[in-house]
């Protein structure tokens, strides 16, 4: 084999600029850009992206139709087994699935996959391109979809594509779950889900807004209403505390409630927007997951002047994607590493000043293969913070579980329980994504929904 | 077709900024209970904001709101009319008032409160108990759903701060009397200010008589995925969206939740302001 050609880097905002406001971060390939990657392409036999894939993006296909600048065909190609690919293409963890797994990483750098992706489908949006899946009118059933999230999106559009008619119950005054409420704008341009949104209503998706399934109405209900077949995606959305003393002082926050202010409800545009948050000059963010970086850079960008994301292990063991770790890095966002909370200080108006730390050490490797952190004694110290944002993780939502009798669930969180066809089991009851994995990320979410979609189809049509 | 059309239809003024509107959204109207509340979003750029149910009406399929126009969003929301649609409504959230034949219940609502405090004693008279209400607002003029209250107690109570009606002084005076000339009171419910529902729990303490409180935190989500409107009962954090709103209110830490309903104060007039400045442009 020749020398193997450099990977092209997409390019992004300056830090400096970038930090001043919302925008997306990540600015995109060129067409020559996006032409030069899916050359390099080596359109191998053994096709291990595919394999890779939560979804089975068919990567080699869609990299020769760029290659040959055939976009509409490029589009198609990608549409047949990722629904939403302008959100995957900029949130799905690449370089750990297909891009790990191409044949050109063992021998220099791998195709930059996610960011044709992306190309092809900002592109397509962008000129309407790609031919319209049209639903079909034989075995027309009817398929409720309980949450709008990565693996509702998924199945919704699975089904729609199959001719059925589909209705999606959403909460949130938005669609998009955890895509709208927790991506921020300048990684996910919320313009983006509205377009991937209005794609599935144009194949005949309906969106249905305030209706809280379990309150509004139980998953008997849906059945009742003739419903052919019921999907739960309703995620894993409710946030884990630290119960630690001073937890509940002002302005401490769920990186959920955080980021919901801030997103959902565009608090950085208060009070033209009405809802509020506060963001003092000395952030602290708890946690050093995704979540994690994007509250961080969030505060940034809402002005704040010193954010620390304080993490009990080390940069090796951070759960986040080394690019977004790299992004916040390069925006100013301070890293305090082996230092866990011990409590939280509060002023004399409930509000938070600081957060006591006791520096740590790690041990032994615990059940989840990373050394597990000890407390060094005497290490404790004290750090000022206006503002914190818990960002530890999530729990499943438990509504769906409590409210529906009959329906199994595993395990002490709670998840849903289902079969190999993500059938649980109450009959005709599908769910997949987090409520089902715990949480884990959005391109598997699409994954597992894909395979209930075909389980659902497979069933409704037997 | 929509199952929510949160249409407006109809408004009106209770007196002193205190708004009535009945909401057409039938799959609520057939589902809310005693004690639940609803998300309300007035317009696209509004806040979310949990109002509780005061009525509802299953033949119309509509939700009565009391709200009283104090900040932002209130305003906002009371600047609508008949034939406007709410931009979002989402419930019924929270868990309902446990109603069940205790036997003798006295229903203490003070303000905007005595709204949601009217279905729990409709309820509570309903399942056989004997009711006692007890309602106060700082004046006559603020003095809400007088009359429905009436209708569904067994005994009816007022008091005012300033004395323009019934008795002047403060509804938990008059819970302690109550308690204190030996009457059997088997529970009681509270709803309205902090503050009040605060010394209601140190009113029926000592006697030991079981207090339940309808808590109002300041809410962001309403369902479970944000912990904004958490609180601490006896000690443990619990989300008064999903566990609550009720809870025991000798085990509520009223410090804590009147801490944490002064966050945005700041914040407050400056959203207010702007409200008020665009309805006059």
């Amino acid at each position: 084999m020749g020398k193997v050609q450099p990977r092209v880097r997409m390019a992004k905002r300056d830090p400096e600029d970038r930090v001043r406001d919302f925008n997306e971060v990540a600015v995109g390939l060129t067409d020559e850009e996006a032409a030069y990657e899916a050359s390099r392409c080596l359109m191998c036999p053994k096709q291990p992206c595919i394999a890779a894939c939560p979804v089975g993006a068919l990567v080699p296909l869609f990299m020769r139709a760029v290659k040959d600048k055939d976009l509409g065909k490029a589009y198609d190609i990608v549409r047949e087994k990722n629904r939403i690919p302008a959100i995957s293409g900029r949130v799905c963890p690449q370089e750990t699935l297909c891009e790990e797994a191409c044949t050109l990483a063992k021998v220099g750098s791998p195709v930059a996959i996610g960011a044709v992706e992306r190309y092809i489908a900002d592109y397509a949006l962008k000129s309407g391109l790609g031919k319209e899946i049209r639903p079909g009118e034989e075995g027309r059933k009817r398929v409720a979809v309980v949450g709008s999230g990565p693996a509702g999106l998924t199945v919704a559009a699975e089904m729609a594509a199959k001719g059925h008619e589909v209705k999606v119950f959403e909460a949130l005054h938005k669609p998009g779950g955890v895509v709208v409420y927790g991506i921020p704008e300048f990684r996910l341009p919320k313009k983006i889900v509205e377009q991937e949104v209005d794609a599935l209503r144009r194949q005949g998706v309906e969106f249905e807004h305030g209706v809280i399934i379990g309150r509004t109405m139980k998953v008997k209900d849906l059945f009742d209403d003739g419903y052919d077949s019921v999907f739960v995606g309703t995620g894993a959305g409710s946030p884990k505390f630290m119960g630690l003393p001073g937890e509940d002082s002002n302005y401490i926050y769920s990186s959920n409630e955080f980021l919901t202010r801030i997103n959902l409800l565009k608090a950085y545009a208060f009070p033209t927007y009405g809802t509020p948050v506060k963001v003092g000059r000395k952030v602290v963010v708890i946690g050093a997951g995704n979540t994690a970086m994007d509250s961080a850079r969030t505060a940034l960008r809402m002005g704040a002047e010193e954010v620390c994301v304080v993490y009990r292990r080390t940069r090796a063991e951070m759960p986040a994607r080394g690019e977004e770790v790299l992004n916040a890095e390069e925006e100013g966002v301070q890293f305090l590493m082996l230092s866990s909370p011990l409590r939280f200080l509060g002023d004399e108006r409930g509000g938070v000043r600081g957060v006591e730390l006791q520096g740590m050490e790690l041990g032994e490797p615990d059940e989840s293969g990373r050394r597990r952190p000890k407390p060094v004694a005497g290490s404790e110290s004290l750090k000022a913070a206006e503002t914190v944002v818990i960002a530890i993780g999530n729990k499943v939502n438990p509504l769906i579980q409590m409210t529906t009798p009959g329906l199994e669930t595993a395990g002490e969180e709670g998840l849903i329980k289902v079969n190999e066809a993500y059938e649980s089991s109450i009959k005709g009851l599908y769910a997949a994504g987090d409520v089902v994995l715990g949480e884990a990320t959005v391109i598997q979410a699409m994954g597992t929904g894909q395979k209930a979609a075909i389980s659902m189809q497979h069933r409704m049509t037997a | 077709m929509r199952l929510t059309l949160n249409r407006i239809v109809s408004w009106r003024d209770l007196g002193q900024s205190t708004r009535l509107i009945e909401v057409e959204n039938p799959a609520v109207a057939a589902r809310v209970r005693p004690g639940q509340f609803m998300m309300v979003m007035s317009d696209e750029t509004g806040e979310r904001i949990p109002l509780t149910a005061a009525d509802w009406d299953l033949v119309r399929g509509t939700v009565s709101i009391v709200f009283l126009e104090v900040g932002a969003s209130t305003t906002k929301l009371g600047l609508l009319r008949e034939g406007q649609e709410l931009f979002h409504l989402a419930g019924p959230l929270g868990n309902p008032t446990e109603v069940e034949k205790y036997g003798n219940v006295v229903i203490v609502g003070g303000g905007v409160g005595i709204a949601t405090a009217y279905p729990v004693a409709r309820a509570m008279k309903e399942a056989g108990n004997h009711v006692t209400s007890i309602i106060g607002a700082r004046s006559s003029d603020k003095l809400i759903f007088k009359d429905k209250m009436k209708t569904v107690s067994d005994d009816f109570m007022v008091t005012t701060d300033d004395g323009s009606e019934g008795r002047k002084g403060f509804v938990s005076d008059v819970l302690r009397e109550l308690l204190g000339s030996g009457t059997p009171v088997d529970r009681i419910f509270a709803v309205g200010p902090t503050i009040m529902m605060k010394v209601v729990a140190d009113t029926t303490r000592p006697f030991g008589t079981k207090t339940i409180a309808s808590l109002n935190p300041i809410m962001l989500c309403g369902m479970g995925m944000c912990g904004g409107c958490r609180v601490r009962i006896g000690g443990a954090v619990r989300f008064a969206c999903v566990d609550g709103p009720d809870f025991d209110a000798h085990r509520v830490d009223f410090a804590e939740l009147l801490a944490r309903l002064s966050q945005y104060r700041a914040q407050e007039g400056a959203a207010l302001q702007l409200v008020k400045e665009r309805a006059v442009a």
